[in-house]
């Protein structure tokens, strides 16, 4: 599938089956550069494989798919990965490592170097936690250390998955901000959520999801 | 490759410093395992039992399962899972990098395991020591097939059973080839044609470590 200038995200009648069964049953979407796009839907709505789907996390089973200019009929998904960022909801790192040591293995893996790691706890207002076992972090630090994770990755893609879940207001605004940040750095953002986003500033597209396609959107 | 198995086995192994789940259940699980085995064969028999190497492989398999389930543990959640696979680690590299931090458990808790022999099971001190060499290659070889058959598993609803029943038939071999190397190494015999089949045993599964386990991740 040919990608298209200014278009990170391009599905045509996606089709996502594990084990026989569809997670996404002919998806279309085009997700553009450096925005904020939304989906919203009830549980089982398709949210999260469409993540994974974009992550090369699960496979295209038919259609037609780009994604950041690669064709997910052909590529070799691990080359995808490394240019995607995944935030889960239930944690998405060691929990018997510490914040550094989390963030110091992430920085390895990816050649990245360790010395940024100051300047990203710093933003994400952990420095005084870098020696924190992640178990022992709250709720919102750890999304914090899972943001920390992807700061320091740079994805130019980042699939966050229900990451308002379980976070106070100010956790919220904290998450709104830097997402506003990351977004004009040019990084394209996709979020799954219960509800749509409350932020005005972020202005993000709502796309409403239900029996793994898309039903809709404002 | 030799940079990503590092850099996962030190992970591991800190991982594994830090929940200290080795040093509190599973090196006392194969102490408890052990110390059965002699009350099994009888305070009058323990003493005199040719038994002991097939016992001490026996533990080690058991408590190497117990092993395999905690390293592929680690990676368990799906949000640890999903954001792991992102990083794009070179499969070649995570096996090798979890085959290496296995060994290195299996290798500490036979340390305590063999002192368990000479204590409950009567092997004599210098067979035992004769035989290290051969039970470091035979534990590696253990390491390397269980992490293989971990990633087979691993994932799945019912691994924690599923593991022991795929895994054990593999094991049967390098059971034997250690058991019979230890047997030579405390009575004589052909110790080193043993070691030489473990030897050959670690190489062909680090080999399909290396070949498969990207496949068996993604599987």
């Amino acid at each position: 599938m040919e990608s298209i200038e200014g278009t990170s995200v391009l599905l045509r009648d996606a089709v996502s089956l594990v084990n026989g069964f569809p997670l996404l049953s002919g998806v279309d979407v085009e997700l553009h550069s450096s925005s904020l796009t939304v989906l919203v839907g009830a549980n089982g709505a398709g949210k999260t494989s469409l993540l994974r789907l974009l992550a090369g996390l699960i496979g295209l089973s038919s259609g037609e798919g780009s994604v950041l200019g690669m064709d997910l009929a052909t590529i070799d998904r691990r080359q995808l990965r490394r240019r995607v960022g995944w935030l889960g909801h239930e944690g998405s790192f060691y929990d018997d490592l510490t914040v550094a040591e989390n963030l110091t293995f992430a920085a390895k893996a990816l050649d990245r170097p360790v010395d940024e790691l100051t300047t990203v706890l710093d933003r994400v207002d952990l420095i005084g936690r870098r020696d924190t076992v992640a178990k022992q972090l709250s709720a919102g630090q750890r999304r914090r250390l899972g943001l920390a994770w992807l700061l320091l990755r740079r994805p130019e893609l980042w699939l966050l998955d229900e990451p308002y879940a379980s976070l106070d207001d100010e956790g919220r605004t904290f998450f709104d901000a830097l997402l506003g940040e990351v977004l004009e750095r040019g990084a394209t953002v996709v979020v799954s959520a219960h509800d749509p986003l409350r932020s005005a500033q972020l202005r993000p597209r709502t796309v409403l999801m239900a029996g793994g396609r898309i039903v809709g959107e404002t | 490759m030799i940079r990503v198995a590092l850099l996962v086995a030190g992970k591991d192994l800190r991982v594994e410093r830090r929940s200290r789940v080795l040093l509190w259940q599973v090196v006392p699980f194969g102490v408890m395992a052990l110390l059965l085995c002699g009350l099994a064969l009888g305070s009058a028999r323990a003493g005199h039992s040719s038994a002991a190497p097939g016992l001490f492989y026996l533990v080690v398999i058991l408590v190497a399962i117990l092993m395999i389930n905690r390293s592929h543990a680690i990676e368990a959640t799906p949000g640890t899972r999903a954001s792991v696979a992102t990083l794009g680690l070179d499969p070649a590299g995570v096996f090798l990098g979890k085959a290496a931090a296995l060994a290195v458990e299996l290798w500490l808790t036979a340390v305590v395991l063999l002192a368990g022999a000479v204590l409950v099971l009567h092997t004599s001190l210098h067979g035992t020591l004769v035989a290290v060499p051969s039970i470091l290659v035979t534990l590696g070889a253990i390491a390397g097939a269980g992490t293989l058959y971990g990633a087979l598993t691993s994932g799945g609803n019912a691994a924690a059973t599923l593991l022991p029943v795929l895994s054990l038939p593999a094991f049967a071999p390098l059971l034997i080839a250690g058991e019979r190397s230890f047997y030579s190494a405390l009575h004589g015999g052909a110790l080193l044609e043993w070691w030489v089949i473990s030897l050959v045993a670690l190489a062909v599964y680090l080999a399909l470590g290396i070949l498969l386990y990207g496949v068996l991740e993604e599987s």
